[in-house]
């Protein structure tokens, strides 16, 4: 049994969501699905390492998903928006895992992404043919 | 007959459905992006179309890693939203047209583009979003709406090549439907973004523009980038710019542009609107 090398593995920071990762991390995110229930999300609020054992969570994901820990369940195989059905009830928001994959604040990540506006009417106008109010 | 009246590119994020359910359209934030729909709204209320088809990704609502259809058709007569886990509001369900939907996918079948069929199908934020976008000034949506679900979420996905060529097979099976219906085809999701791993948050402005120009007049460039080269550019979750080559693929070759309207930064992401029509 072998996996094929992607080109896509040497993206640096970026972690493809691919048959070899969802295969490693099935149980991981067949948990994470489950919380698109109400219920379910109460059921992990109420004993998140009892949720994790029901599910077959390897003793590194559960070690992760226990610390909150969110670059390293992505590393260990959560797709990101399976992520989100555990982050945002919880009130962390994309935004805030986002800052916590770089190490960085909330209002940090947040101000680089705003950075990326800078200019944009300019260049629109100088493109052409763009609304603008 | 039916005919596709035009085509219309859009963003479907999360962060809409909740600014929306706050009523935010008019704060500084949000203000610009919203604006820029009000000349969507107007044309759709001019062409008045009596079918949605809506090309977006399921991102685990209806389906679960156990099965992912590569290219998926909703083929029943209501469609229901559902609690995602994502604390969005749940939008009441959506009236489907299953004679409709059964034709597109015969003929998609024939033509060589194998659709899985749903009769039963939650939509998730990638399909409401775009719904609420354009009509939720209204007491009741005015389309049916047809979910076609391109999968973005595991790989290997689709080329974008062969979106293209799913929207050429896609228009095919449009105009062959004898009834007359007024279609309009929303491409959605994008444009470039991250949401996960140390890379998150890159924004590529020149690309998205780029992407843009190609959709209108050479949507050729665009399909002929690896998904490699996309995600490079602009991002693992920007890859669902490919889904807007279906809705290309749909139109005539040569399209009017009614709109183009850019916006950076939507949450974590570049937002393009377009509402392309057929010239005939």
């Amino acid at each position: 049994m072998s996996w094929k090398k992607h080109r896509y593995d040497d993206i640096p920071g970026t972690y493809v969501f691919d048959g070899k990762t969802s295969h490693a991390a099935y149980a991981l995110n067949k948990m994470l699905f489950s919380f698109n229930h109400q219920e379910n999300r109460e059921e992990f609020g109420r004993d998140p390492r009892a949720y994790a054992i029901k599910f077959g969570l390897s003793d590194m994901q559960k070690q992760a998903l226990l610390n909150n820990d969110y670059l390293e369940l992505i590393r260990l195989g959560a797709n990101v928006y399976y992520l989100a059905k555990l982050t945002v009830p919880r009130g962390v928001s994309i935004q805030d895992a986002g800052a916590a994959f770089q190490g960085i604040t909330t209002e940090e990540f947040k101000a680089k992404l705003a950075s990326k506006g800078k200019g944009l009417i300019e260049k629109l106008e100088q493109q052409g043919g763009f609304w603008n109010g | 007959m039916a005919r596709i009246v035009g085509g219309i590119t859009t963003s479907h994020i999360p962060a809409i459905a909740m600014a929306m359910s706050n009523g935010l359209e008019k704060e500084p934030y949000w203000k610009r992006f919203f604006d820029g729909y009000e000349p969507v709204k107007a044309w759709l209320e001019k062409v008045d179309p009596d079918i949605a088809i809506v090309v977006y990704n399921d991102h685990g609502l209806n389906f679960f890693l156990d099965k992912i259809p590569t290219f998926a058709i909703g083929c029943a007569n209501q469609y229901e939203n559902a609690d995602e886990g994502w604390g969005l509001q749940t939008l009441a369900s959506f009236e489907g047209d299953a004679e409709f939907s059964w034709h597109l996918a015969e003929s998609m079948i024939n033509q060589d583009f194998d659709m899985t069929t749903c009769q039963e199908m939650l939509v998730d934020h990638g399909f409401i979003v775009p719904m609420a976008l354009m009509w939720r000034h209204l007491p009741k949506w005015p389309v049916k709406g047809i979910p076609f679900a391109v999968n973005t979420v595991q790989h290997p996905l689709t080329s974008a090549r062969r979106c293209l060529a799913a929207g050429r097979a896609l228009r095919k099976a449009v105009e062959s439907y004898p009834e007359d219906q007024k279609v309009v085809i929303f491409g959605t999701g994008g444009m470039s973004h991250q949401l996960q791993g140390e890379r998150a948050g890159i924004i590529n402005v020149d690309f998205d523009l780029q992407c843009m120009e190609s959709i209108i007049n050479n949507p050729e460039w665009l399909a002929g980038l690896s998904n490699t080269e996309i995600i490079e550019k602009a991002g693992t979750e920007g890859i669902e710019v490919i889904m807007w080559l279906v809705m290309r693929g749909a139109l005539q070759e040569k399209v009017n542009v009614v709109h183009k309207h850019y916006h950076v930064p939507v949450s974590n992401t570049g937002a393009g609107v377009l509402v392309l029509e057929n010239p005939d």
